[in-house]
C-alpha cells in the first residue's frame, strides 16, 4: 500500500522556497511594472486636453465680509471650494480639498491662512501654496472674474 | 568561479537590483505627484531614466543567471 508522502513527495517547505533567480526575477518584473507606469503616464499627459470649466457665479460682491467665507461647489457638484474675502475690493478661492488625503480645509482667520485639520497641513491665503505639513502640493486654485456686483469661477489652475 | 563567489556575486548583483527598484519607485511616485498637479515638464525625461533603470536591472538579471549557470556547470 502507497503511502500519502510517497504520492506526494513533495514537502511545503520545500514547495514554498524561493530561489535567488526566482527573486531576482520578480524584482525584474517589478522594475518592469514601474518603467511601464511610468510610461503611461508620459503617454497620458501628451493626450491631456485642457479641461473647458464652466462659468459660475459664486457670490455677489457684497455678499461677505472682509475675513469671511463662502462654501461652493465647483466645477462639478462635488468638488467643495472655498472663497475668502482677502480685502475689501480682494477675493481668493480654493478648492477645500486638501492635496494631502483630501479632508477640508478650513479659513483660520487669527492666523491668515488655510488649515488642514486632519494633519495640521496649512496653506497660504495668498495664493494656496503649502506653509506646513505632509500636504504635497498648493491648493488648486479657482480663478475667479468679477463682473458687475458679481464674483464668477472662470476655471481652475492646478 | 566557486560556489561561494557566485553566490556573493549573485547576492551583490541582487543587493543592487534592490537599491534601483527603491530608486524607480520613488521616481514613479515623483512623477504621478507632478502629473497630478499639472506639472508634464519632468515626464519624459523620468520615463528615460525609468527605462534605463529597468534596462540595468534586466542587465543585472542576466549576469545573475550567466554566474548561475557558470558556477552550477563547474561545480
Amino acid at each position: 500500500m502507497k503511502r500519502l508522502e510517497d504520492e506526494f513527495a513533495i514537502e511545503t517547505a520545500t514547495e514554498q522556497y524561493v530561489t535567488r533567480r526566482q527573486f531576482a526575477k520578480f524584482l525584474v518584473l517589478t522594475s518592469l511594472g514601474m518603467f511601464v507606469g511610468n510610461l503611461w503616464i508620459l503617454v497620458k499627459s501628451w493626450f491631456r486636453r485642457p479641461i473647458a470649466y464652466p462659468e459660475q457665479v459664486v457670490a455677489g460682491v457684497g455678499e461677505i465680509g472682509v475675513g469671511e467665507v463662502k462654501l461652493f461647489a465647483y466645477p462639478e457638484p462635488a468638488d467643495a471650494c472655498i472663497m475668502i474675502r482677502t480685502a475689501p475690493d480682494q477675493v481668493v478661492a480654493y478648492s477645500q480639498k486638501c492635496t494631502h488625503l483630501s479632508c477640508a480645509v478650513y479659513f483660520e482667520k487669527k492666523a491668515d491662512r488655510l488649515e488642514c485639520p486632519c494633519h495640521e497641513g496649512y496653506f497660504s491665503v495668498a495664493d494656496g501654496s503649502v506653509m506646513q505639513g505632509p500636504p504635497p502640493r498648493a491648493l488648486p486654485r479657482i480663478i475667479l472674474r468679477r463682473e458687475g456686483d458679481q464674483v464668477i469661477a472662470t476655471g481652475v489652475r492646478l | 568561479m566557486n560556489q561561494q563567489g557566485g553566490t556573493t556575486a549573485i547576492d551583490g548583483a541582487m543587493a543592487l537590483i534592490a537599491i534601483l527598484l527603491i530608486v524607480q519607485m520613488w521616481l514613479l511616485t515623483a512623477t504621478l505627484e507632478g502629473f497630478l498637479g499639472g506639472h508634464d515638464e519632468g515626464n519624459f525625461p523620468a520615463a528615460l531614466i525609468s527605462g534605463i533603470i529597468f534596462a540595468a536591472c534586466a542587465g543585472l538579471f542576466v549576469f545573475i543567471r550567466r554566474i548561475d549557470a557558470t558556477v552550477r556547470t563547474t561545480r
